[in-house]
């Protein structure tokens, strides 16, 4: 058994050619909470779709460690078989599916993945009905199409509810504080809160300091032009909201 | 090479087929009958097969499906053994005509739970019993023993050669209690055959049923049905017409529907297309009387290289008329589909609302869909819109899922699942949606398997 829920090293990544991702360095341990902060561009979504296995990004250097596993070699299903889960910024409109069908599948085949047994459609219910509960959502969220006609708020909370369903190891929230309103902020990290753990890890990615006013992270990440350049605790998110990334953008290249 | 146009010489097999002795079909002591047939064989004669000159026909090249197949007529056969109709869902119709690779199955029909005022026979048991009944009926909207359209070519076919096929005729006032299957099943004949049924269903005022027809392949023989339906409703008369098209692999199946609907009606239509080699359904409805409504829906999915045509045609022709159609469709291998729809809006027709919209979803790279979606409007004050689209998997969809679990087959047989439901539940009768929605994914799962098998011999 491993001390390290996600460990990359020396990671590179590139989209169509741009190298986007120049050497992440970054560990974190089981039940510990994350944020990697940074400006627009400077490779926070790449580090999201890189780690949950979205086509389209090449790996050219580095590794990515995932409980002992290598990450990297693993389809996007297997990783969420094997626990992680990413949050998306944008979550996607599935017309014609309901969000029910959607979670049941989900589960069932997150389920298969680690030896569990489906669930039937009765022991199903009974399962996401309490999940809503312990979230303060309505049931009403069920039965509407995937993400069709939510608002940004529900949205974001409907990734909260895939998330505590899908009960992973390690979840990777992709700028969910964007373009919510005050309430939806706190509801959304009251459901996250509700889902901290000693077992669970978390990687909050944003660009604003204010998600971490109700989530407070153990460790703070600030990421400029593809690396990682300076870690520290949770006032470090305070003193980026005071002064800007400036510091950080300005610095050449070669730093 | 000659520069004039002129008409495909007719398939040897069809041409055969027109041969054939006429005193064999049913009604031929009937001198009007004979003399349509007789004046529809030499129409035919004349104008030939449709092929791909012609610009209806563009996209679906009958002549060559046709080149090297040779047809009996059905009644040549012997009926092959049959115990009972696979059923469509766990209620079971009110009642049933079955035929049986083009003939009639009295054992497997049943008619006797028919409240009054609806008359359900064969075409053949009306002819030889009652030609009264079919007078001013039989080709009153086809039009088929006149006319030179040599698009419309198969209507002639089918004229010279009736043999049998459904009458449907309720009373004003009469609501049917249930659904009434048209079963032709096929593919079990020992040789290929030619059946050409004509259906004729005319319902009174207020009126209303639910007619399905199921077409379904049960052996691998591939017969050539060329059908011709025609619709008459009177004034505020409603039909629900399911057609589940899943004739066998082989098979070549050309369908043509006349709907001609008076004021206050509704017409709904629902086509899936599963089966055969080829296939073409065209549709043409007229709405000749004001407040009447139209929705023509469907969906194909298709595969192998199987090609599958729905050709429609709406006519506005009075003032404040609905039509609606949409047909959605997912393609795999080599298949090709062709949507040609046209919404035509007279002068007169004020104030009509026509919308159609094809969306087809490709899922190889060879696969092909020809949409040509048309209006014509003579009226200035309308409401029209159409549109067509065809793309692959959306693949935003296709790692949103994956990224909760679903592997990549489970992911994209739900998303396609998806797009075809959508369509399925535009049917207003919800008991006949499941029997669509257990087709399609049986549809999807047989691809599943397909797609796993490849994966362990590539493996």
């Amino acid at each position: 058994m491993t001390d390290s829920m996600l460990k990359i090293e020396n990671l590179h990544a590139e989209v169509e050619g741009k190298e986007i991702l120049k050497g992440i360095d970054l560990e974190i341990r089981p039940g510990e909470v994350h944020a990697i902060m940074g400006p627009n561009g400077s490779g926070k979504s790449t580090l999201s779709y890189v780690l949950s296995g979205r086509e389209g990004y090449e790996i050219t250097r580095g590794s990515v460690s995932f409980k002992g596993k290598d990450l990297l070699a693993l389809e996007p299903e297997e990783r969420a078989g094997e626990g992680l889960f990413l949050a998306f910024q944008y979550p996607v409109e599935i017309p014609g599916v309901p969000n029910t069908t959607f979670l049941r599948e989900a589960v069932n085949a997150v389920r298969e993945y680690r030896g569990e047994e489906r669930y039937d459609a009765l022991k199903f219910m009974k399962f996401v009905r309490a999940k809503l509960k312990e979230l303060g959502m309505a049931d009403e969220f069920l039965k509407r199409a995937v993400n069709v006609g939510f608002s940004g708020g529900e949205k974001k909370r409907n990734e909260v509810l895939q998330m505590a369903c899908l009960d992973p190891s390690l979840a990777v929230l992709d700028e969910t504080d964007s373009g919510l309103d005050i309430d939806a902020l706190k509801a959304v990290a009251e459901g996250v809160n509700a889902l901290r753990g000693p077992e669970r890890s978390f990687l909050l990615i944003t660009h604003y300091q204010r998600l971490l006013g109700y989530i407070v992270p153990d460790r703070v990440h600030v990421l400029s032009r593809g690396r990682i350049v300076e870690t520290g605790g949770p006032e470090l998110a305070e003193k980026l909201e005071a002064e800007g990334y400036a510091a950080y953008v300005g610095e050449p290249e070669a730093a | 090479m000659s520069e004039r146009t002129q008409t495909v010489p007719l398939a040897p097999g069809v041409a055969r087929l027109l041969g054939g002795e006429a005193a064999a079909l049913p009604g031929a002591g009937l001198p009007w009958l004979a003399e349509r047939r007789a004046r529809a064989a030499e129409r035919f004669g004349a104008l030939g097969l449709p092929h791909r000159r012609l610009e209806a026909w563009k996209y679906t090249d009958l002549p060559r499906a046709l080149k090297d197949r040779d047809y009996r007529p059905a009644r040549e056969l012997e009926p092959v053994s049959l115990d009972a109709v696979p059923a469509l869902t766990e209620e079971e119709p009110l009642a049933r005509l079955t035929f049986v690779d083009g003939l009639y199955r009295p054992e497997l029909s049943r008619t006797e739970a028919l409240p009054e005022g609806v008359r359900l026979l064969t075409l053949a048991q009306a002819l030889e019993r009652e030609p009264a009944l079919l007078e001013g009926r039989l080709g009153a909207l086809t039009a088929d023993d006149g006319g030179d359209d040599p698009q419309q070519a198969l209507l002639a076919l089918n004229a010279a050669l009736i043999d049998d096929g459904l009458v449907l005729l309720v009373e004003a006032g009469v609501t049917v209690p249930g659904r009434i299957e048209l079963v032709q099943l096929g593919g079990l004949a020992a040789e290929p055959v030619y059946h050409g049924p004509r259906h004729l269903v005319a319902l009174g005022e207020g009126a209303r049923a639910t007619l399905v027809e199921r077409i379904q392949g049960l052996g691998p023989t591939g017969s050539l049905a060329n059908a011709v339906t025609e619709i008459r409703l009177a004034e505020r008369a409603s039909l629900t017409h399911l057609r589940l098209q899943e004739a066998a692999d082989e098979a070549i199946e050309l369908a043509t529907t006349r709907v001609a609907q008076a004021a206050g009606s509704r017409y709904e239509s629902f086509a899936l297309t599963l089966g055969a080699a080829l296939s073409r359904h065209e549709l043409l409805v007229t709405l000749d009387g004001e407040e009447a409504e139209v929705a023509l829906n469907g969906a194909y999915l298709l595969r192998g290289s199987q090609h599958g045509d729905t050709t429609s045609r709406i006519e506005h022709r009075v003032p404040n008329t609905r039509a609606s159609e949409t047909y959605k469709g997912a393609l795999d291998d080599s298949a090709r589909a062709v949507f040609q729809g046209m919404i035509l809006v007279e002068r007169d027709a004020q104030k009509t609302d026509g919308r159609m919209l094809n969306k087809t979803l490709l899922l190889s790279e060879k696969a092909e869909i020809d949409a040509k979606p048309e209006l014509e409007i003579y009226a200035d004050d309308v409401q029209c819109a159409h549109g067509a689209t065809a793309g692959e998997i959306d693949s935003d969809a296709l790692f949103y899922l994956r990224s909760r679990g679903l592997d990549e087959r489970q992911a994209r047989a739900l998303l396609i699942e998806a797009f075809l439901a959508e369509a399925v539940e535009t049917l207003s009768d919800e008991s006949l949606r499941e029997p669509l929605l257990e087709r399609v994914r049986a549809w999807l799962s047989a691809a599943g398997e397909r797609g796993r098998m490849e994966k362990e011999s590539a493996a």
